[in-house]
């Protein structure tokens, strides 16, 4: 687009931000170079190059310019390479940076899909609801089409993430927004002796005192920036810029995105300055480029140097206007007209006014701008309609076409109400005065300045002293001594009804989404006329920027349109965060770990293949994954015929010392405790409330109060919060202690286990006499502690051995060395499974699910019935008592046929599921395929024939056959010897 | 351009039918009252007047049409649940859905695009497969994918997160999303121009129950006479039913969802996780919805949390990396109202003339249409329940017959 204006920028002290002595930036913009300066937004630059479409809508794809200049709107969205959806005005330069234009189809110039704008009428509001689905079927064919059109930027799928992390920050006093209000509260804070935190969005300190005029010579905000100098010097603030405070969460948990980084802070106070936000007016074209608000062409022009125009107008319904005026004239800008919407009777003489008037400037009062006219410049405003206000929104039907290439607007200011009406504020508006309020904050909230409805610097200051003092005495629990100090009288700054339609159009209220008055006001008549429903139902408010010029003039329509007040009406619900973030800021640096046992270093050198197990990873086998089936079976065949070892060391550890252990115990899990010997191991199962098997593991009675239980990995953390919950809520004297860390372990088995542990294990008699099946010992192991239990997992021979965990990678280089010559082979959970297996061994949450009660997977002899009490025992005695819904059987499959899979279904004969495989495996000590698998009571007979779904079988099924469990050694021989 | 459209922005003065017309005033009496104006709600009421010819009937609610969870749900319908009795219920809504649009005369955007949702553990796998098996034969499409099948249905998906490689995944063709809004409005319109009175800002306070029967429901607008009373009041459930002296096993959680800023399709399946407790899918508008399991702690609250978004974003870029870069727009929150077994209670409560439909945890959106249907029955029948929802019956708890649906509905919805 050519400029209509030279690229010349004012001179200082125009131009806050900028670092003239820094050599230009060059970057590309559609493909084309511009220069920037040091300290330019993307946005700033390209306006400073006259380059004024930024962007296309969403709907219409109209062109688009700056709007606010301080990111609250989707004007400005553009893309980067890796980044979609960029605020341009927010967004600094940088050398050689590439930005294109977004949602466009050709260039941003000169968009194909411009021509939609002429078919808005045949788009009505919600019109997606009532088309496309008629002749039944046809959506389908529609919807790619128009799934095609949606969203805007695109992001890069082949990004990488970046760093990002996250910090805590506490403080007695957080201040939210450092303009006036925020400075004066968080000195009055901080000089009360408060620690305080001072949070502001853009580069730097001074909110309005930066770009915005007060007073006739513009000297006012410059005395009040010496406030800036004495908070950045304050010791007792700590000061965050460039720091969005993107919610208000429970009990002032502050969470601010600053760079690469998320500070999550925690104040015992908070003090919102977070101000207002200017508003546009709603008429015909009011989005066509060089139409922006009045204050984003003072931050143009203060912050950046840069004159919005030649030859501008301003239409304004409160007295900034002026302001702005003559600020334009300062920057050397022609002011067409200054366009007021109050009627004359209500504007009163002001020194603005006065100097106005002095320069020749041209004020029409009671009047507005009906419709901006777009001139030949790729739809640049060329010219205004301007018309006398009639009445309420409306017009009289001749007017005045004023020449301009620039209009500046503001119908008022809308407080800040995202963060306080996260913290449960309601936010009302007096139809009346046209003035907000914000009710029913939380003690540990105060708002200052103009989310107070002062706009007055001196009361805005005032305002933000009096809400430093106050929040800094809560926080340090002193009496509150604020001062109080008169305020001065204001005149209202919003102007009732900056609303007027046009028959034909395109007067947005919301410029993120495309929608017009119409829009909104046809919702309510199609019947949605709840605030939410319009919302829901029009989707204003939904784009990008949650559409926040549109909340005020969304609830003026639809209270005007269903006979209520805005108040009554409300505004839809501002939702966190309320700056866009990115998932890279709540992600924070994805840390997801994984627990290492002590022999993990072991297993990775033997070439073992990892899986998880709960959080920690576990061995599933050694060896080549290609040859994954022959390796499990063969470290199968090593525990049956010789030796093998595992590394058991994830399950869970308990120690239940004190003299109610046995107690706990007996209440805790079904069996009996009581009168198990020192020295001696039982199993342990444990049942919920509802009779259902939650865990299981082997209880070691070490001393008369000392046991020590083993859990299974998953629900080891489960076992130990339940156990201390009863310990408490029954109040026993019991010491329960998590140790599964604490202790490596490992399982030694085979029918060569005995000899390979005589090796390195001196000071314990390992005969079958001396230390038979389900005995506990303790004694030195490869000269290190340890605790060992007999035990029968795999069916074989075994024994479990805990060590301290610091020896774990000690014990397994032993014993491995020590069974060297017995041939021992490490195995992992695969092969540990398929031996269980051929035990019948259930596995819990494998072989039971969330219903299965012991009875149901013939755990009944681990109940001890005639206790007077466990958790469960109730259920379980009502489970019993009703006829069976179902039974874990084991079954076998030839060889020669497909093999079963867990998770497929068993079948009556009518073909109705009575249950699933939960366990199946090649058993190679049997020459079948063996499993286990709910199926009907009625099939769970040995010899029945089982029907297990399978699609690709003949009819549908395989037959399998059920038997009794055991598969392996039924009479426990072997694990006995 | 469909006709009606051509037809809209031709007239000179577009005629507007209102979907619906202002509120009608609180009649005295009505044979059915329905509190909730959610999906559940307004979608009973309308089978009860079409199929039933049941027009007094009042439908409450307390803010606006949909306003609750209605509104706040991510949209997810699906059937492969685990137990058959879910399955047969969630595949005859599912039904009910594709011929939605047609059916209400308004579309709501259904829109077939499959789930897929991923194993990373061997007992997920099993569990998958059980699932997959289970749909299969009660006529649903679902299969399990190996590795390679994923990367050639969701190229940009992450395979290897952290300490979880994806295994396997279940390929559910059936997954589908719709406009959820569109729902409660089709239904309701549907309802009120059959006559039913659609009350908002109307709630229902307690009730008048005399001999085991609920004679009136008393609200802040008036006591209102009814034949009988339906409770679909997701987030609620326990506290009116606690109006009745009714303990249900009911606890309350938020469950929360956020969406990012639009950008251009790239997304056509509906991804989920559980063990990294993240389900990720593209809106229609561009946006990218993210939601997760529900909080840790109970609360009759909808607030948004720090912690839950940290934890369920970053799980979202280990599935999909380049998500980093994309904005976070909107975060929201819903309550769930979670049953043991994770399954509703539909059916009669131990009040005579009070029928419940409760306790829709994450999973109630996509049973909308069906709840509609058997609830419009089982009211209509005075109590008899249909086969469908016998099992999910309030008793089922006293007498061990839970219908166990937890490991198949956490984080997938």
């Amino acid at each position: 687009m050519n400029a209509p204006h030279s690229s010349a920028r004012l001179p200082a002290p125009w131009g806050r931000l900028l670092d003239r002595s820094k050599p230009p930036v060059r970057f590309s913009f559609e493909g084309r170079g511009y220069d920037g300066l040091q300290g330019d937004t993307i946005a700033s630059a390209l306006l400073a190059n006259g380059r004024w479409i930024l962007s296309r809508s969403f709907k219409y794809h109209r062109a688009r310019g700056p709007l606010t200049l301080a990111g609250q709107d989707a004007n400005t969205l553009v893309q980067l390479p890796d980044e979609a959806n960029v605020l341009a005005d927010l967004h600094p330069i940088g050398k050689g940076l590439v930005v294109t234009g977004q949602n466009c189809n050709g260039s941003l110039d000169h968009d194909r899909d411009a021509i939609l704008g002429k078919f808005s009428r045949f788009m009505p509001v919600g019109f997606y609801y009532r088309a496309f689905f008629k002749p039944r079927g046809i959506w389908k064919r529609w919807e790619p089409f128009i799934r095609k059109k949606a969203g805007l930027g695109e992001l890069d799928l082949a990004f990488q993430p970046r760093y990002h992390d996250k910090a805590y920050l506490f403080a007695d006093v957080a201040v939210v927004g450092a303009g006036p209000a925020g400075l004066a509260a968080a000195l009055a804070a901080a000089d009360a002796g408060a620690k305080v935190l001072l949070i502001e969005q853009e580069p730097m300190l001074g909110g309005s005192l930066n770009w915005a005029r007060f007073d006739l010579d513009g000297n006012e905000a410059e005395k009040t920036r010496l406030l800036i100098d004495r908070a950045t010097a304050h010791p007792g603030i700590r000061v965050l810029t460039g720091a969005v405070c993107n919610a208000w969460f429970a009990d002032n948990f502050l969470p601010i995105v600053a760079g690469a980084r998320l500070y999550k802070a925690r104040a015992k106070q908070c003090v919102l300055a977070a101000g207002a936000f200017d508003q546009p007016v709603i008429f015909r074209n009011n989005d066509l480029p060089g139409v922006l608000l009045a204050s984003a062409a003072q931050r143009l022009m203060r912050l950046y140097a840069v004159a919005p125009g030649k030859r501008a107008a301003i239409l304004t319904g409160h007295d900034d206007g002026y302001l702005a005026a003559l600020d334009l004239l300062d920057a050397g800008v022609a002011v067409a007209a200054l366009i007021d919407m109050r009627p004359e009777n209500d504007l009163h003489a002001s020194p603005w006014r006065e100097a106005l008037a002095k320069k020749g400037v041209r004020v029409i009062s009671g009047s507005t701008v009906y419709e901006a006219i777009p001139g030949k410049d790729h739809g640049r405003v060329a010219g205004i309609d301007v018309r006398h206000i009639r009445a309420k929104g409306q017009v009289e039907p001749w007017g005045e076409i004023i020449a301009c290439d620039t209009l500046l607007m503001s119908a008022g200011y809308m407080p800040a109400w995202q963060l306080p009406c996260q913290a449960g504020g309601k936010l009302s508006y007096d139809d009346a005065s046209a003035r907000f309020s914000l009710s029913d904050l939380p003690d540990v909230l105060t708002l200052a300045g103009s989310l107070n409805g002062l706009y007055a610097l001196q009361n805005t200051l005032a305002d933000g002293e009096a809400a430093g003092h106050r929040a800094a005495a809560a926080a340090l629990s002193r009496p509150a001594a604020a001062p109080a100090r008169a305020l001065h009288p204001e005149a209202p700054v919003n102007y009732p009804w900056p609303i007027f339609p046009h028959p034909k159009g395109k007067e947005f209220v919301d410029y993120d989404e495309d929608l017009q008055i119409r829009d909104i006001v046809n919702a309510t008549r199609y019947g949605y006329r709840d605030i939410q429903l319009v919302k829901r139902f029009s989707t204003v408010g939904m784009g990008p920027l949650q559409g926040r010029q549109a909340a005020l003039p969304t609830a003026r329509l639809v209270a005007d349109a269903t006979a209520r007040t805005v108040s009554e009406t409300g505004i839809a619900t501002a939702r966190p965060p309320f700056m866009p973030e990115k998932l890279a800021h709540a992600a924070g640096r994805a840390f997801t770990p994984a627990r290492h046992t002590a022999m993990h270093r072991r297993h990775a050198e033997a070439g073992a293949q990892f899986i998880p197990a709960g959080i920690w990873l576990r061995p599933a086998y050694y060896g080549n994954p290609a040859a994954r089936e022959r390796l499990i079976q063969e470290e199968a065949a090593a525990v049956r015929t010789g030796v093998g070892l595992i590394d058991v060391s994830t399950l869970g550890g308990l120690e239940i010392r004190g003299p109610d252990a046995v107690e706990l115990l007996e209440r805790a899990y079904t069996f009996a405790f009581a009168r198990q010997p020192v020295g001696r191991s039982r199993y342990a199962l444990m049942t919920a409330e509802d009779g259902v098997i939650i865990d299981d593991g082997v209880c070691c009675r070490l001393g008369e109060r000392h046991f020590y239980v083993t859990a299974t990995t998953g629900g080891v953390d489960r076992v130990y919060r339940g156990l201390t919950k009863w310990n408490a809520q029954w109040r026993l004297d019991v010491d329960i202690a998590n140790v599964s860390a604490a202790w490596a372990a490992v399982n030694l088995a085979g029918p060569r286990a005995r000899e390979v542990l005589a090796r390195v294990c001196a000071d314990i008699d390992l005969s079958p006499e001396g230390f038979p099946y389900l005995a506990v010992r303790t004694g030195t192991v490869a000269d290190v502690p340890a605790r060992l239990v007999r035990v029968g997992f795999v069916g074989e021979l075994g024994y479990e051995i805990h060590v301290p965990a610091r020896y774990g990678e000690h014990l397994w280089d032993a014993l491995i060395q020590a069974g060297a010559d017995a041939g021992i082979r490490p195995f992992g959970v695969e092969s540990q499974r398929l031996l269980r297996l051929e035990k019948g061994h259930v596995i819990i949450a494998q072989d039971t699910d969330g219903m299965t009660h012991p009875a149901e997977v013939g755990m009944g002899w681990a109940i001890a019935r005639k206790k007077p009490f466990f958790v469960g025992k109730r259920s379980i005695e009502i489970l019993e008592a009703q006829p069976p819904l179902r039974k874990l059987v084991g079954f076998v499959l030839p060889k020669d046929g497909p093999a079963p899979l867990e998770g497929q279904l068993i079948l009556d004969e009518r073909g109705d599921i009575t249950g699933s495989i939960t366990s199946c495996g090649d058993s190679g000590a049997l020459g079948k395929f063996i499993g286990l698998a709910y199926c009907a009571p009625e099939q769970a007979v040995p010899g029945a024939k089982l029907p297990i779904r399978r699609e690709s079988a003949p009819g549908g099924r395989l037959l399998a056959e059920v038997v009794a469990l055991p598969f392996y050694d039924p009479d426990n021989k072997r694990q006995e010897l | 351009m469909p006709f009606s459209l051509l037809r809209y922005g031709l007239s000179s003065e577009p005629r507007i039918k209102p979907d619906f017309p202002p509120p009608p005033p609180l009649r005295d009496a009505y044979d059915v009252v329905i509190i909730g104006g959610g999906g559940h709600g307004v979608a009973t009421a309308y089978y009860l007047a079409k199929h039933h010819g049941i027009t007094s009937v009042a439908v409450l609610e307390k803010g606006y049409l949909g306003g609750g969870n209605t509104a706040r749900n991510t949209a997810v319908i699906r059937s492969n649940y685990l137990t058959p009795e879910s399955v047969r219920f969630y595949i005859a809504s599912v039904n009910l859905y594709r011929d939605l649009s047609n059916e209400l005369d308004f579309n709501i955007m259904y829109s077939e695009r499959g789930q897929l949702t991923l194993a990373h553990t061997d007992s997920a796998v099993r569990a998958f497969r059980q699932r997959c098996e289970v749909n299969r034969h009660l006529g649903g499409r679902s299969e399990l994918l190996d590795r390679q099948q994923i990367g050639e249905l969701a190229p940009l998906l992450n395979l290897d997160p952290g300490r979880l490689p994806v295994l396997a995944g279940l390929w559910h063709v059936d997954g589908a999303t719709a406009r959820h809004d569109a729902v409660a409005w089709g239904y309701a319109r549907g309802a009120v121009r059959r006559g039913v009175d659609f009350h908002p800002l109307t709630e229902a306070q307690d009730f008048v129950v005399e001999k085991n029967r609920v004679t009136a429901v008393k609200t802040h607008r008036g006591t209102i006479k009814c034949g009988c009373v339906v409770q679909a009041v997701a987030g609620a459930s326990s506290i009116l039913l606690g109006k009745l002296g009714i303990r249900a096993p009911i606890h309350t959680y938020p469950l929360q969802a956020m969406v990012t800023q639009p950008v251009k399709p790239f997304l056509t399946p509906l991804v989920s996780s559980s063990a990294l407790h993240c389900y990720v899918q593209q809106t229609g508008r561009g946006e990218i919805l993210i939601g997760g399991g529900s909080d840790p702690y109970p609360l009759y609250g909808a607030r948004s949390t720090s912690d839950l978004k940290e934890g369920l974003l970053a799980h979202a870029i280990e599935m999909f990396p380049f998500l980093a870069n994309a904005k976070l727009m909107r975060q929201w929150a819903g309550i769930t109202d979670m049953t043991p077994d994770y399954s509703p209670i539909m059916g009669l409560s131990p009040i005579d003339n009070y029928y419940l439909d409760a306790g829709w945890g994450t999973y109630g959106f996509k049973a909308t249409p069906i709840c509609g249907v058997t609830m419009a029955e089982l009211v209509a029948s005075g109590g008899k329940a249909p086969e469908l929802i016998r099992p999910f019956s309030l008793d089922r708890f006293s007498h061990f017959r839970q219908i166990n649906e937890m490991g198949a509905t956490a984080a997938s919805h």
